[in-house]
């Protein structure tokens, strides 16, 4: 209670002296330049709203943390800043009359577009205040943090900080809705901008188009209130944390894959956890999907970005409570939300703990090493290097290939009698089997399109498949057998040279990754199928530009 | 003793694409540790790929375990002893933005 004590003590001391101010600035606005009016109108409003607004019995904030859950804090420093802010917000919002602008810093403007809030019982004038004078960083501008920015823009936030270092693709429309065709290939963060500029021009933006980086992450968050992060990788998610926990930044956190997301606000006060004592060893990559592999369903990320905007509100308008120590989980398939209680903080924490993060040792951190060379940019994975040249084709290659074995197959026919038509539809049975080609990617990628006479075999079945594959290849079932026995032995052979396959067989996958490890097994097996290097995506460059690309 | 067992966050996808399983796990007077349900889950009910389930004797990093909704970090993780009833939830953390 002490320090609500000296706060009360601090808040009364600025209220004098942003009095003060006001009526400085009001006699200049006044004397030399009417333009400013609004400007010292803004300023005033500041001082006459801040302390009362940031009462801790209003606003929901336990009494021992009183401004750790708020981020404005009532220090002399960022009144000073909020008044500017405020003042500068006013300069470029319309101009109106002194008089009615006397009791709060909003302009008739503000309090039109903003007045279903400040109708709000549990919101009103002095958490849009607070709103108003407030700055957001959002790091990543893609499914999460584009309904995030949309929302805070709506909101009246002063300032939104938009970090992405990516570019809008068209499989990002469905669902980061910030973006338009017309700004495909632009930044995100750009594109973002542009959105936001468009819904409402009060708000100041910065972007951030390099992406955040150890080395510039502390630099820029400390420049927030708050921070969400709406990123999709691990290694910004630890270094995201790292930073707020070192600037004393609330971290709004949220992640949708599929058709599940999760919610929660780290670094908010209380006992609640961070990042790093929820997850203190990095997932390995195998263990958390990628959007661009397992999928997701649009309105997912977008549900989770408009409850991060939601908190991040909360946060700034210093209203309701953080969503700290808990998790909020969305099942969209069940339609359901439900809530779960984190752990508390682990006393051991190499980021909240004694002696955690500083944020010299946020630039010093190695985030690639920590995380096991996961990237910062949810690329796709590095290509594997399994299989030696001689055992792969380029597109253009297997294209040659397939072309020839479909010209085996073709026949004129329409002059010979039924009986050698017949005849001639069984040499083309066989002629086609001279050539299979295996498609070993996942049923949903083969459902929308697979090369003609492709075999969809996923990869996740070759091995419970392995006999029936084994007899399409034309293997012989002894050389399986004999393969069985020597794998019981432990002593695999390569298979490469006495092959007993009488087929051409050709694996396919997305990008050539898969693919590698499907002739890896397969040669163990006797066949001495090849592959294609990137897979899908190179036939797409280099064969096929009209094949759609996933 | 019978329980639910849940798995979120893509953990379903190791589980038959499954995420609620009503069991009956045979433990002797009704005794029963998560540190010894985590192995029995792992062999009766993992469909797919286990080196993503468990890494020694615990659960993979990026996995919460929850014990009727509460991360067993407050109830003794391993140590943690169920009850007829409980349900224990298995969350992948999520990446994707
Ligand atoms: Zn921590």
């Amino acid at each position: 209670m002490a320090d609500v004590e000296q706060l009360r003590h601090e808040n009364a001391l600025l209220r004098e002296e942003l009095a003060k101010l006001r009526a400085q600035l009001a006699t200049n606005a006044r004397k030399a330049d009417p333009g400013s009016a609004p400007a010292a109108a803004a300023a005033a409003a500041a001082a006459a709203a801040l302390p009362s607004t940031h009462d801790n019995s209003s606003n929901g904030c336990a009494a021992q943390t009183v401004c750790s859950t708020c981020p404005i804090q009532a220090d002399a420093a960022s009144l000073q800043q909020q008044s500017e802010g405020a003042a500068a917000e006013q300069a470029t919002a319309s101009s109106s009359s002194n008089a009615h602008q006397a009791l709060h810093g909003l302009s008739k403007a503000q309090v039109e577009r903003y007045s279903r809030q400040l109708l709000l019982p549990s919101f009103g004038i002095a958490a849009q205040g607070r709103v108003c004078s407030s700055s957001v960083l959002i790091v990543g501008c893609g499914g999460l943090g584009s309904p995030a920015a949309l929302y805070l823009a709506a909101a009246g936030v002063r300032k939104l900080g938009l970090v992405d270092h990516d570019v809008v693709e068209l499989s990002n429309m469905h669902r980061q809705v910030s973006h338009s065709e017309q700004r495909l290939g632009m930044h995100k963060a750009a594109s973002t901008a542009a959105a936001v500029a468009a819904l409402n021009s009060s708000v100041a933006v910065d972007t951030h188009l390099q992406g955040l980086t150890p080395s510039n992450a502390v630099g820029i968050i400390s420049q927030y209130d708050v921070v969400i992060d709406a990123s999709d990788n691990a290694p910004t998610r630890y270094l995201i944390n790292d930073a707020c926990v070192a600037c004393g930044v609330p971290l709004v956190s949220a992640a949708a894959v599929g058709t599940d997301g999760q919610l929660t606000v780290y670094n908010a006060g209380g006992n609640g956890p961070c990042y790093r004592c929820l997850f203190p060893e990095c997932p390995a990559a195998a263990n958390c999907s990628r959007c661009a592999d397992a999928g997701v369903l649009g309105p997912v990320p977008g549900v989770m970005g408009v409850l991060q905007a939601v908190e991040a509100i909360k946060l700034v308008g210093g209203v309701g409570q953080p969503l700290a120590g808990k998790l909020l989980l969305y099942d969209a398939l069940a339609g359901r939300f439900s809530s779960i209680k984190l752990r508390g903080k682990a006393p051991g924490c190499a980021a909240c703990g004694e002696g955690g993060m500083t944020r010299e040792g946020v630039a010093a951190f190695d985030y690639a090493a920590f995380t096991g060379g996961q990237t910062a940019n949810d690329g796709p994975p590095v290509p594997l290097a399994v299989l030696p040249a001689k055992q792969r084709l380029t597109a253009a290659q297997a294209a040659q290939l397939l072309q020839a074995a479909a010209a085996d197959g073709t026949a004129r026919e329409d002059d010979l009698p039924q009986q050698q038509q017949q005849q001639q539809q069984q040499q083309r049975n066989e002629g086609a089997k001279a050539l299979v080609l295996l498609d070993v990617r996942p049923p949903e990628q083969f459902a929308v399109m697979s090369l003609p006479g492709a075999v969809s075999v996923p990869y996740l079945q070759l091995e419970q498949r392995l006999p029936e594959v084994l007899a399409l290849c034309g293997a012989s079932s002894a050389a399986a057998q004999q393969h069985d026995a020597a794998a019981a032995a432990g002593s695999i052979s390569n298979g490469t040279s006495n092959s007993s396959s009488s087929q051409r067989v050709v694996v396919l996958c997305r990008r050539g990754n898969h693919s590698q490890l499907a002739v890896q097994r397969l040669r163990q097996a006797g066949v001495p199928a090849v592959d294609v290097v990137g897979g899908y995506e190179a036939w797409a460059a280099e064969v096929d530009s009209a094949m759609p690309v996933l | 003793m019978k329980l639910k067992i849940e798995f979120s966050g893509g953990l379903e996808l190791l589980f038959g694409n499954q995420k609620e399983y009503a069991v009956d796990v045979p433990c002797s007077e009704q005794q029963l540790t998560v540190g010894k349900l985590l192995p029995w889950t792992r062999d009766q009910l993992l469909k797919d790929r286990p080196e993503l389930f468990m890494k020694g004797d615990s659960v993979r990093p990026g996995i919460l375990v929850l014990i009727n909704d509460c991360d067993w970090e407050l109830s003794g993780t391993l140590d943690a002893e169920l009850q007829e009833g409980d349900k224990v939830l298995f969350i992948s953390t999520l990446h994707g933005g």
